[in-house]
């Protein structure tokens, strides 16, 4: 059983929804992202998103965009976040790791030399925007055999013969996305993402994430009712943003105490 | 001889091509594939699309023998594809007529597009106050500043122009931001995008449209000359002039069939926009694999040329595929070498090429030279040159 796997079966015991926070790795600085992975987990996160930073993040809104640039500044590619997420390894053996970014700096390196440097920094997920099942079954088996879990998206827009598709690729859990649009931008209809959610059930027994939308306690709690796990990105790159560099680990802190204290009520 | 079919269903052309996009866009491309599908020999649609391209655009666009150039070169005569002569001054116009009847087909009443030098922005912008759609342009904050007349063009017709801050401020951001619209207004919005990159249909889709420069030359190189050019030449950012003309010219033997690349100040200073010249590795980005300008951890760098249109770190993924079972040759041209060409054709034959067009005219000038007077190259002259006159005074220290 992967790391993954193992959190979501004993939150599963205890009755409990995962959070799940993303950064960008290298935002604000890349002397600030193990600290960081350190602080989300003592205040509450279940697994972490490890965004890898990218010149052209298409999928993503102003917010998370910016977050790449401050880390590309660093020049903190994907060879600096294994890194990082070896040096988080050291003192943190139990919290999954899953790296979120674009196919073309898994590209750069191939399917088979970037499975293995994951294997070794101890990477347990990876999330690629941009691969959509049908363009990435190699890449799926080389992580598949490593047990690193491949996790997809599905969107609204997702037809329920291609949810077959997915969920049958996917490992660890879905990601649902639940607005049309990039990350960071409007408002959450917690309906229709019950909704949605309860049909994706009936495709498949892999927990399902939720993200896109989520940006305080009220809409973490809401979607933590129906889902198996929150997945809190823009929001926090926001507080990481508009923090300085003494105040960056107790506010990032804050916003983790009270999405974990939504949760946990849901 | 097996005939050239290319891409697959899924839009691979060898290892190049596919649909590499967020799942939130898949559901589109897979709406649009489909209506292309059924309309891409629709006799209805392609006789209204055949309809605007004689009365709207004015085609068939001539060949012109570009006689005193060919013999001040001394060597082979070089033809012209007068693509400069369309609507709108470039080629791109035939692209978007065809996107935009299918965006009316598929009851999509706004359009968006992405532009680098302004010329696609100005032709959907054209198309749509045509059919009476909405028209959003995204384009680089910088070309914003680069490329003001064809700004206050695309607002004339009414138009709204969104300048792009984000990466480079550039072409391949504008391209970006537009994605990311897309993403959001994909039930009423339809992507017109430029050139033959992006995502499967859009490659393909590209192609076709613009086969008719390709098409039409065919036929009237035999009635001018009896026969086919010995070399096409044209310039390739994108590439979708290039794929336009070359596209009819693939089963056609001994055509041979040249690329030209932005060298910028150099391949040798790495300031260049050349990435099949310069044997870029393979890589991923906006929605396709080709070869693509990059650093060693993946992230895109930032091109150089002269020239906004072909200031683009990619290339559309047929020319890669073609580049791989050596149909066509690539080859790159700097910026100076450009603006030699330039000049040239405005004092010898009375026209003034686009500075992306003026590489295609440079490297026809040097192989000419190596080849005997009865030879003959066809360059796609893919458009005219008034919108360069401030970049061209510029570098002259002249203010206009």
């Amino acid at each position: 059983m992967s790391r993954i796997q193992s959190v979501f079966a004993t939150l599963k015991q205890q009755g409990k929804t995962a959070l799940i926070p993303y950064i960008t790795a290298g935002d604000p600085h890349p002397k600030h992202t193990v600290n960081l992975l350190h602080t989300l987990v003592k205040h509450g996160a279940d697994m972490i998103e490890l965004g890898v930073p990218f010149s052209d993040p298409m999928a993503d809104g102003p917010i998370i965009q910016r977050a790449s640039e401050r880390a590309l500044a660093h020049k903190v590619g994907l060879t600096a976040v294994l890194a990082m997420v070896k040096e988080f390894r050291q003192t943190n053996q139990t919290t999954p790791i899953i790296l979120m970014g674009y196919a073309n700096p898994i590209e750069a390196i191939g399917a088979i030399a970037f499975a293995d440097r994951a294997k070794a920094a101890d990477v347990d997920g990876v999330i690629t925007v941009d691969y959509p099942p049908e363009e990435c079954g190699e890449f799926v088996k080389e992580l598949r055999a490593r047990d690193i879990d491949p996790v997809f998206l599905l969107s609204p827009t997702t037809e329920p013969k291609r949810i077959d598709l997915i969920v049958n690729q996917a490992s660890g859990f879905v990601y649902y996305v639940s607005l049309k649009g990039v990350t960071g931008a409007a408002n959450l209809d917690i309906v229709e993402v019950a909704n949605r959610v309860a049909s994706i059930r009936q495709q498949t027994s892999l927990p399902i994430g939720v993200g896109f939308g989520i940006r305080d306690a009220a809409t973490a709690k809401a979607t933590a009712a129906i889902a198996d796990a929150v997945v809190v990105g823009s929001r926090m790159v926001q507080v990481i943003e508009a923090s300085t560099d003494e105040n960056l680990l107790s506010n990032v802190a804050k916003l983790m105490d009270e999405l974990k204290t939504a949760v946990d009520a849901a | 001889m097996q005939l050239y079919d290319m891409p697959d269903a899924r839009g691979h052309f060898g290892q190049f091509g596919g649909t590499f996009v967020a799942e939130t866009l898949v559901e589109a491309l897979e709406e649009l594939r489909v209506m292309y599908e059924k309309y891409r020999h629709d006799p209805e649609f392609l006789a209204e699309y055949a309809y605007d391209l004689k009365h709207f655009v004015g085609r068939p666009s001539p060949i012109y023998h570009a006689k005193r150039l060919s013999d001040k070169v001394g060597g082979a005569q070089i033809y012209l594809k007068r693509e400069d002569l369309n609507h709108t001054g470039a080629h791109k116009i035939n692209n978007t007529i065809g996107q935009a009847l299918l965006a009316k087909r598929m009851g999509k009443p706004r359009v968006i597009a992405e532009t680098g030098a302004g010329q696609h922005g100005v032709a959907t912008a054209t198309v749509a106050a045509r059919l009476g759609l909405e028209c959003v342009v995204y384009m680089g904050s910088e070309d914003v500043k680069r490329q003001a007349p064809n700004v206050f063009r695309m607002k004339l017709l009414g138009a709204t122009v969104v300048p792009v801050e984000s990466g480079s401020k550039t072409l391949k951001d504008a391209l970006n931001e537009a994605m990311r619209d897309w993403v959001t207004n994909v039930h009423n919005t339809f992507y017109i995008i430029g050139t033959v990159a992006g995502p499967h249909p859009y490659p393909m889709m590209v192609r076709d449209f613009q086969a008719v420069i390709g098409i039409e030359a065919k036929e009237q190189m035999m009635e001018m000359v009896g026969r086919q050019p010995d070399a096409i030449v044209a310039c390739v950012g994108g590439g979708s002039n290039a794929m336009g003309i070359f596209y009819p010219y693939i089963d056609v033997p001994n055509v041979r069939l040249i690329g030209v690349e932005a060298a910028g100040l150099g391949m040798e200073t790495g300031q260049h926009a050349a990435p099949l010249t310069a044997n870029s590795p393979v890589g991923v980005l906006h929605g396709n694999r080709t070869y693509l300008m990059q650093d060693a951890d993946g992230n895109i760098i930032e091109t150089h040329s002269i020239s906004a249109g072909l200031d683009y770190p990619g290339v559309g993924p047929e020319h890669a595929w073609l580049k791989d079972i050596k149909r066509a040759e690539y080859v790159a041209i700097t910026d100076d070498e450009a603006m030699a060409a330039f000049h040239n054709l405005c004092r010898t034959e009375g026209i003034i090429p686009a500075l992306e067009s003026s590489h295609a005219l440079a490297y026809a000038e040097k192989m000419a030279r190596t080849m005997r007077k009865d030879e003959i190259i066809l360059v796609n002259l893919s458009g005219r040159g008034d919108k360069d006159i401030n970049t061209v005074a510029k570098l002259a220290n002249i203010t206009l």
